[in-house]
């Protein structure tokens, strides 16, 4: 199937770390950590950038850049993507491992968690091979100090040989230390003695062999004991990495050839086959760290995750697992819905009080019709369409998502689905990119990256578009709000809810079932190996949640808006009201459309819109409602009330509602997607793929709904 | 103490036991050593799933869940 790494999106990510230095001064800092350790909130508050943080490994999937001056010195800090080792050989480590290793970074920090030192002490040590430019930051001290673990960080430091600062990046204590030890050990104020881990004799002398020879070919720019090591490992993706760095490969070199074939002699005679060298080596780190650990910290509290592992009982438990997970996506839905019918009829007001007050303004300047047309009927009313229809759902869904997330939940619904996944042939990380495709599904694209078989890679991309992203589901809230609550009195929220959530139960079965059917055919093959972390529960920051989510969520959809809906309203005015034959070309277009519609329980005008909506999803409804009102009944649109009396008006009925709904969870990805797609994959075929299957899923799907509903004669 | 070994996946969630070896090779056992799986390593099972697999083990201070397929290619003996 050609899944070379070129075509799976390794290519694209290798690519990313042009660092921009403004000039030769400036100090470049690495930050690398496990994943999960609070690295991207130490990012931020180093730099003030707003990187999206959330509790699950493999949040930072992609790097961020970002600046800080201390003591007068610009700072380019490099966020590396979370990897627990240097050494397994997944995309996100070769990348953290070549950035230390070549991008030359003046200063490496390492992020730690305070709460688990032992397993981040692994990566440290791992660093402090390839590098002695390093500042230890032992990060969560104070989630430490509240479960009674005791660091002696000075202690610490001294067994390291580098500076240890103890932060806690949320409240910004211990940053200024950590910029201090960092401005120190870059103009070399601080000299670093790394620990230097001795191997057993045996990988000693196989090192002695072959370490002079390297040096000499690497001309001592890399840490030469560190290259003997991986070499005899065997690391296939050093020696590439190497050759595209030094733009030679070192194996071409005669003498070190040679040397390298007696090292691994040696070992051999020795009984130490690639397995076992590699278990030698890992054991010592490993060991090392636990040693030091114990010298180092102070258990208080022996039963510090008591209460994790109780909640973490109930949350995963055979009977109420899956139901609290259904149940918190519902209670997340319901309000939602609840919450922004409010806010949205109080933009929709404002909104359509402005526009009266523009017609006003426009005619007495006395602008012509067509233009008023263009410009306050496509253009501005869709603006106010898609601001008030899709605003306060967006804006109030978004926060709680990202509350689950700060909490730790993520990791723990990848647990629960994936059996699932599994059964699918899937990968179980794929639960967490679908999480993502929540916000954005090209956000959940990108996230694919933390699987690292590309076949399960490319599954997880192309199903991620069924889950409905936030552009989707306020359609799908409307709709289902109008349609099927309709007339439920009191009940209208929770029918509401139970449909929307019923859409995404909907999208994930068709998640699974795509998947399976994908590893049947067109990407064979079989589960890879699974680990996942499931991180302490956290408490989350909701004060900064509400105000960082609800701006953000504000600004994005005010420029999507702005960049996306005005224009497109202005085309389908257009389209609207030029006429070629004396029919306008949008009715063209829908009767042209209008017998595929139909089969589909749509119509001409909706897949029209659709088609239209390609940019932006959530210009689908704005671009329907538009259509209808240009083709006559033109009216106010400020209740929701009004808009199903304008869809009823045009022939709609809960059948096409729950068509529109079942088209809108299946069809091709927004533009956005496309792209990113196109990014990630670096081929043409699979974002073609990743076109097509979401697309044919919903014309079998609602091609079945409507045909077996006509049938027995339900509407 | 029983001198038997298990697979890992056969431990029953609470009791702890003690790495012997790995049986897996190439990859998987590199990420099973990342993990810091290496021989006199304990593990505990600490929680399964709903539908019982994977299952999650507290590995050196961190909880990792794991299929039965890794899961079942690192022998244990029961403590």
């Amino acid at each position: 199937m050609g899944l070379t790494h070129q075509s799976t999106g390794v290519g694209i990510m290798k690519e990313m770390f042009q660092v921009k230095v403004e000039s030769a001064e400036d100090i470049i800092v690495a930050l690398a950590g496990n994943p999960n350790t609070g690295k991207s909130t130490v990012f931020n508050s180093l730099t003030g950038l707003k990187q999206h943080t959330g509790n699950w490994p493999g949040k930072t999937v992609a790097n961020a850049q970002g600046k800080f001056t201390h003591k007068n010195k610009n700072f380019i800090l490099v966020d590396l993507p979370g990897s627990y080792s240097l050494m397994s050989s997944s995309v996100e480590e070769e990348i953290a491992r070549d950035f230390i290793c070549f991008g030359r970074p003046n200063v490496t920090v390492v992020v730690t968690d305070a709460t688990c030192l032992e397993r981040n002490l692994n990566l440290v040590l791992q660093i402090l091979e390839i590098t002695s430019n390093v500042v230890v930051c032992v990060n969560l001290i104070d989630e430490a100090k509240r479960k009674g673990i005791q660091i002696e960080l000075n202690k610490l430091s001294g067994i390291l040989g580098v500076p240890v600062v103890g932060t806690n990046a949320r409240d910004g204590e211990g940053l200024k230390e950590l910029k201090n030890a960092v401005y120190a050990v870059a103009i070399g104020k601080v000299k670093t003695e790394p620990v230097k881990l001795c191997y057993d004799d045996i990988i000693e002398q196989a090192v002695k062999i072959l370490e002079p020879a390297v040096g000499r070919v690497v001309d001592n720019k890399i840490n030469s004991r560190w290259v003997a090591l991986k070499l005899i490992d065997g690391e296939k993706t050093i020696i590439d990495s190497l050759k595209k760095h030094l733009g030679f490969n070192i194996l071409e070199d005669d003498e070190l050839k040679e040397k390298l074939t007696d090292a691994k002699n040696l070992l051999t005679q020795n009984g130490l086959g690639p397995d076992g060298f590699r278990d030698r080596i890992v054991s010592k780190v490993i060991n090392f760290a636990e040693e030091t650990c114990k010298n180092i910290i102070n258990f208080n509290n022996k039963q510090h995750n008591a209460l994790d592992r109780k909640i973490d009982r109930i949350l995963t438990s055979r009977a109420l697992g899956i139901p609290i997970m259904i149940l918190l996506l519902g209670v997340v839905f319901w309000i939602t819905i609840q919450g922004a019918n409010y806010p949205s009829e109080l933009l929709a007001t404002g909104l359509f009080w402005i526009e009266e007050r523009m017609t006003d303004l426009f005619v007495s300047i006395g602008l012509p019709d067509w233009l008023l047309g263009i410009l306050v009927l496509g253009a501005y009313r869709t603006l106010a369409w898609v601001i008030s229809v899709m605003l306060p759902p967006m804006a109030i869904f978004f926060p709680l998502f990202t509350l689950l997330e700060d909490l730790g939940y993520l990791p723990r619904v990848a647990f629960n689905l994936d059996n699932f996944f599994k059964k699918a042939c899937a990968h179980g990380k794929q639960a967490l990119t679908m999480c993502m495709g929540f916000g954005c599904n090209a956000a959940g694209v990108i996230a694919c990256r933390i699987i690292d078989s590309p076949r399960e890679r490319l599954i997880a991309t192309i199903t991620n578009n069924f889950v409905p992203c936030n552009g989707r589901f306020p359609t799908l809230i409307a709709l289902a709000t109008i349609f099927i609550a309709g007339n439920t009195g009191p009940f209208k929220s929770i029918v509401a809810t139970l449909s929307v959530l019923g859409a995404i139960l909907l999208g994930v079965i068709i998640t699974l079932v795509v998947s399976r059917v994908l590893s049947q055919t067109i990407l064979k093959g079989l589960p890879s190996s699974f680990t996942l972390e499931l991180p302490p529960y956290r408490k989350p920051q909701i004060g900064r949640i509400l105000i960082r989510s609800l701006l953000d969520r504000t600004l994005f959809v005010l420029t999507r808006a702005v960049m996306v809906a005005a224009p497109a309203g202005l085309i389908i005015w257009l389209m609207a009201n030029l006429n070629i034959g004396g029919i306008s070309i949008l009715n063209h277009c829908a009767r042209l459309l209008n017998p595929i519609g139909c089969l589909l329980g749509l119509d001409g005008y909706i897949l029209i819109a659709f088609i239209l909506g390609f940019p932006a999803n959530e210009i689908v409804i704005p671009i329907i409602i538009m259509s209808y009102m240009a083709t006559g009944a033109i009216m106010e649109l400020d209740s929701l009330q009004a808009l199903r009396d304008l869809l009823v008006a045009n022939g709609w009925t809960w059948l096409t509602a729950v068509c529109t709904m079942l088209f809108s969870l299946n069809h091709f990805p927004c533009g956005t997607t496309m792209l990113t797609i196109r990014k990630e994959t670096q081929s043409n075929k699979w974002t073609w793929i990743s076109f097509i299957v979401p697309t044919v899923t919903g014309i079998i799907v609602c091609f079945t709904v409507a045909q077996t509903v006509r049938l027995l004669g339900l509407v | 103490m029983s001198k038997d070994l298990l697979p890992l996946h056969m431990l029953p969630i609470g009791s702890i036991g003690k790495v012997i070896n790995l049986t897996s090779m190439g990859n998987v056992r590199r990420r099973m050593l990342d993990l810091g799986l290496i021989p006199d390593t304990e593990v505990e099972a600490v929680v399964k799933s709903p539908s019982g697999d994977p299952v999650a083990y507290q590995i050196r201070g961190a909880v990792i869940a794991l299929r039965s397929e890794e899961a079942s290619k690192i022998l244990i003996e029961k403590i």
